[in-house]
């Protein structure tokens, strides 16, 4: 099952931890991978160490007009993109008597307004081949909301609402658009929290650990999946049943 | 009928399925030959790469019927 062999996929901010995985579930399912972020290093070893069906492909998700030219080399690298992970992100907190426009702006430029334009240049690409899957990865915090977050939620929230009505338009052209909504996951970013704060989160999550990012790309795969063509327009929660609405 | 006609029929009947004598000079892509909104912009797409030409979206707007869209190719291309 869930065989992507054929299939071109883009990933961004695969130099991440969730991002990473994402890459190395949809390459071993077969999938040629095209693997985006801000820093060359970490891509190119991971590069290096999926092989063949890889390519690289440096972007500045700030920098419009570098967005703009991520699809087209991605094109020009695999052929097209049939799958599209718009996992890339960045948090500016802090509470918002004290939030920045600096710090509000980047983030929705980021995290919503480059998945904007990620998914609306996959389009043409997509609605001619009759086959499309695009996935975002949202966080738990689009719907529980956390204080501190109030930018990176509203991002977050908003790329949801984005995704269920890009999933209307051009689910008759065999386009999916779902999101995948991680919990607290073991990743470098969340290696910086104390004992403390681990425990706290943890206390409202039912599995009492923190997720895995292979469990978070299984998702994705599934969702890139052949099989998942009736499903579009919804989120997968994967949160130890930290969230259940 | 014009070089250019004859390819945008071809275009519009591959598109939409429609049989080639419905796509009269004053069919309406939405009314006449049963495209939704999406098809009107998969068409203007087609239309694009098939005579190299970019089709701004005002201008796509005032594309409804065949006899429009052979007319704006034809001054454009």
């Amino acid at each position: 099952m869930f065989d992507l062999t054929g299939k071109c996929a883009l990933v961004t901010g695969a130099s991440g931890g969730i991002g990473s995985e994402i890459a190395r579930v949809l390459h071993e399912a077969g999938a040629v991978v095209a693997l985006s972020g801000t820093r060359l290093e970490p891509l190119q070893a991971l590069a290096a160490e999926l092989g063949d069906r890889v390519h690289v492909l440096p972007c500045d998700l700030s920098d419009a007009v570098a967005v703009e030219a991520l699809p087209k080399a991605a094109i020009a690298a695999m052929g097209s993109i049939d799958i599209l992970v718009n996992n890339a992100g960045i948090t500016r907190d802090g509470l918002m008597m004290r939030m920045s426009d600096a710090d509000w702006a980047s983030v929705i430029e980021v995290n919503l307004t480059s998945t904007f334009r990620l998914m609306r240049a996959v389009l043409r690409g997509m609605m001619k081949a009759r086959w499309g899957r695009i996935i975002n990865i949202t966080s738990v915090v689009a719907q529980a909301g956390n204080p501190g977050q109030a930018n990176y939620a509203a991002a977050k929230a908003g790329v949801a609402g984005m995704s269920r009505s890009l999933a209307q338009e051009v689910a008759s052209r065999g386009i999916t658009v779902n999101c995948v909504a991680p919990g607290l996951v073991e990743t470098p970013m969340t290696e910086k929290l104390n004992d403390e704060q681990r425990k706290s989160i943890l206390d409202d999550v039912p599995t009492g650990r923190m997720g895995m990012p292979r469990e978070v790309a299984a998702a994705v795969l599934y969702l890139a999946s052949l099989e998942a063509a009736y499903v579009t327009g919804a989120t997968l929660d994967v949160n130890g049943g930290g969230d259940m609405l | 009928m014009s070089d250019i006609a004859v390819r945008v029929k071809k275009i519009v009947v591959e598109h939409l399925g429609v049989e080639e004598d419905k796509v009269t000079e004053t069919a309406s892509f939405i009314d006449d030959l049963g495209a939704d909104s999406l098809d009107t912009v998969e068409l203007v797409m087609a239309f694009e790469e098939e005579f190299g030409i970019e089709i701004p979206d005002d201008a796509a707007e005032t594309i409804q019927t065949f006899g429009d869209a052979v007319k704006f190719i034809t001054s454009a291309a």
